[in-house]
């Protein structure tokens, strides 16, 4: 199963640099805004991660869940989000879109209608955060068969036991998060250990993509730069968040901190 | 769909965590599998374990108070005519409520664990209480997790948490009340889940967060069993009224009765009218780690609730009342703000007790059904907390509280 996660891969993998991947939230601010800050960071990045917003999120920390409430007030659905992907993914320079998730907006849409309409707007690959292996199994299936890559977390906290066995079940792209915590939160394991994680991963199954996130700020992005992959997220909400504070085009703003991150893992 | 005969109630689930196959669960981060592995784990060897038990009795019976009284309410009787009224007085705990037993055991298992820190949500103040006081007297360290606008509203226990050396966290996302505060605890859960127990403050969340809960709570009806066959010399008809919210305490009123025929032993469950997911039939929702009966919007959003009683502001429910309601052995009804309110006036009128505004709910329905009933069926009504934390509330609404 190529898909275009696959190319991203390859093409830095030739340019030998990590992926950069991108996490923001659909509909934030607004559903048109948070278009145009796709677009304006396209030519940046190498992936593409969309949250989709939930009022009663487990794993985000302030930065994520202030992006959520507000796509949420502004009236972000899931159809809408799909609308937007579908127009994005007509653009020349768009990228693989990764849609992320808490389970209950997918299991209130219905499993199968839900991937479907992922298949059918261009969605390249599902991080669903609450829905750990091996419960997401079935729906990791059902994924495969419609070509969506569908994306296994692996944690600090998991053991060497059942990692082998998320990594034998993961399509091909693997997330690891770096140290425990939220995402945002500052990174309280060293690089040195969360590379020797990431190693491990990778031994399992040299072949998967494996991309760490959570804690990946401009200060940390650079020691990194041995992974596969890397996901910059509440460094991402948190450029919008005071761009719109300040009045400022968080589009423009946004594609200024990711040229400077990239800059540092070139 | 029913019940497994001789299976305790919170064991009648599958091996991922599902009861009825489709309620509960454990809808958790990866971070927090291994953690609560561990948990699940240690709960299950202590629930077995003759030591922990007599560890656990020990603290029921001298730091919580012992057996809580069971007496019949002769006034509200002969008020109402019909079914003779009791009330089993889990107010009188040290403590003031039900949340007293499972905030106990929950630091007894943390202190099991080797953690030093225990996290807990609280939304009316009563579990938020009782684990900081639980902390105290295992030398543990408490933060407790509360929506700021219950924090405003149910001030006294904010103070007594505070006195009793817990950490206070304000949470001001969202509806600002219970919901937010499990979901912001249940955050910093997984960024400190290697230091720290899970307290879930009902029995709500993944699996082994309601096991401990309603295991816990389980004394109410361990005693009341009891204390019915010493007043009666069997079990006669009874009505089992209680609120639910998160729904812990009717668990716990529950379980000793569960198998008895269902016209033998009737259950009913209250709700608050505009937080009442059984009662309005809502869509199953993923909500803080399970499957359960939830408010939600049309595009699964989870809902804003009301409730004058901060302990009932919860959009969700325990999925072991989802089972309950599913296989029809308990009956759920609603009731609304001034229902519950004109049952405190009715209740002090006739009898020296003081029920919060939770257990007023439990109360509205007690009145509404017992001139229905035969004088040989009885109704019991469990009031699980004690109104001192409300006095304010319901002084601003009706304009007097008695002494």
């Amino acid at each position: 199963m190529k898909n275009e996660i696959d190319k991203a891969f390859e093409i830095t993998k030739k340019e030998k640099r990590p992926t950069l991947i991108s996490f923001t939230v659909a509909g934030d601010n607004t559903s048109k805004k948070s278009f145009e800050i796709l677009k304006s960071i396209s030519n940046t990045i190498d992936i593409a991660e969309w949250g989709i917003a939930f009022n009663c999120p487990g794993a985000d920390g302030p930065e994520i869940q202030n992006s959520s409430y507000r796509a949420i007030k502004n009236g972000i659905t899931l159809d809408s989000t799909f609308s937007l992907i579908k127009k994005y993914k007509k653009l020349k320079n768009s990228k693989p879109l990764i849609l992320m998730g808490y389970y209950q907006l997918i299991y209130n849409y219905g499993e199968k209608k839900f991937i479907k309409k992922c298949k059918n707007v261009g969605v390249a690959g599902l991080i669903v955060v609450d829905l750990p292996w091996p419960d997401n199994k079935s729906f990791a299936k059902l994924c495969k068969k419609n070509s969506i890559c569908f994306v296994q977390l692996i944690a600090p906290t998991t053991t060497k036991k059942r990692m082998k066995l998320i990594v034998k079940d993961s399509h091909q792209l693997i997330y690891q998060v770096s140290n425990v915590n939220i995402t945002g939160g500052k990174l309280k394991s060293t690089a040195k250990t969360i590379l020797n994680n990431y190693k491990t991963i990778k031994s399992i199954n040299p072949k998967k993509h494996v991309i760490i996130g959570f804690g990946i700020t401009k200060d940390t992005i650079g020691n990194f730069k041995a992974a596969n992959g890397l996901v910059v997220g509440s460094a991402c909400c948190k450029v919008i968040s005071n761009a719109i504070k300040k009045r400022q085009n968080p589009a423009k703003n946004l594609n200024i901190m990711l040229k400077d991150l990239k800059s540092k893992i070139i | 769909m029913k019940l497994k005969r001789n299976i305790q109630l919170i064991d009648q689930h599958n091996n991922r965590g599902f009861y009825l196959d489709k309620f509960g669960g454990n809808f958790v981060a990866e971070t927090a599998i291994k953690p609560i592995e561990d948990l699940s784990n240690l709960f299950e060897k202590l629930r077995k374990n003759k030591k922990f038990l007599k560890k656990r009795d020990k603290y029921f019976k001298y730091y919580l108070g012992g057996e809580t009284p069971f007496f019949k309410l002769e006034n509200l009787t002969k008020y109402l005519g019909g079914a003779e009224i009791w009330c089993k007085d889990v107010s009188a705990i040290n403590g003031d409520a039900h949340k007293a037993y499972h905030a106990t055991v929950n630091a007894l298992i943390c202190k099991e664990s080797g953690k030093k820190f225990l996290a807990g949500d609280t939304g009316a103040g009563m579990f938020g209480k009782n684990l900081a006081m639980a902390a105290k007297e295992m030398k543990l360290k408490a933060k407790i997790f509360m929506g700021t606008k219950d924090i405003s509203r149910q001030a006294l226990n904010v103070s007594f948490m505070k006195k009793a050396g817990a950490e206070v966290v304000p949470v001001d996302t969202g509806s600002r009340t219970l919901v937010d505060a499990v979901s912001e605890c249940m955050r910093f859960y997984v960024s400190n889940c290697q230091t720290t127990h899970l307290a879930v403050g009902s029995a709500i969340g993944a699996n082994v967060f309601l096991k401990i809960c309603a295991w816990s709570t389980s004394q109410i009806s361990r005693e009341l069993k009891s204390q019915v066959i010493k007043e009666f010399g069997k079990i006669p008809k009874l009505h089992l009224l209680n609120v639910v919210g998160g729904g812990s305490s009717a668990i716990g009123f529950w379980n000793e009765f569960i198998h008895y025929n269902k016209n033998h032993v009737k259950l009913t469950g209250i709700e608050a009218k505009y937080a009442a997911p059984l009662t309005t039939n809502a869509k199953i929702a993923i909500l803080h780690g399970a499957a359960q009966y939830c408010l939600q919007d049309k595009n699964g959003q989870i809902a804003d609730t009301h409730s004058i009683s901060a302990g009932l502001d919860y959009p969700g429910v325990s999925p072991l009342h989802c089972m309950l309601k599913d296989t029809k052995r308990a009956k759920y009804t609603s009731c609304s703000d001034e229902e519950a309110l004109n049952a405190l006036k009715l209740i002090w009128k006739y009898e020296n007790l003081r029920p919060s505004l939770e257990p007023a709910h439990a109360w509205a329905e007690c009145i509404k059904i017992a001139p229905k009933l035969k004088k040989d069926e009885v109704i019991i009504v469990n009031n699980c907390g004690s109104g001192a934390k409300d006095a304010g509330i319901i002084k601003s609404k009706i304009g007097y509280y008695p002494k």
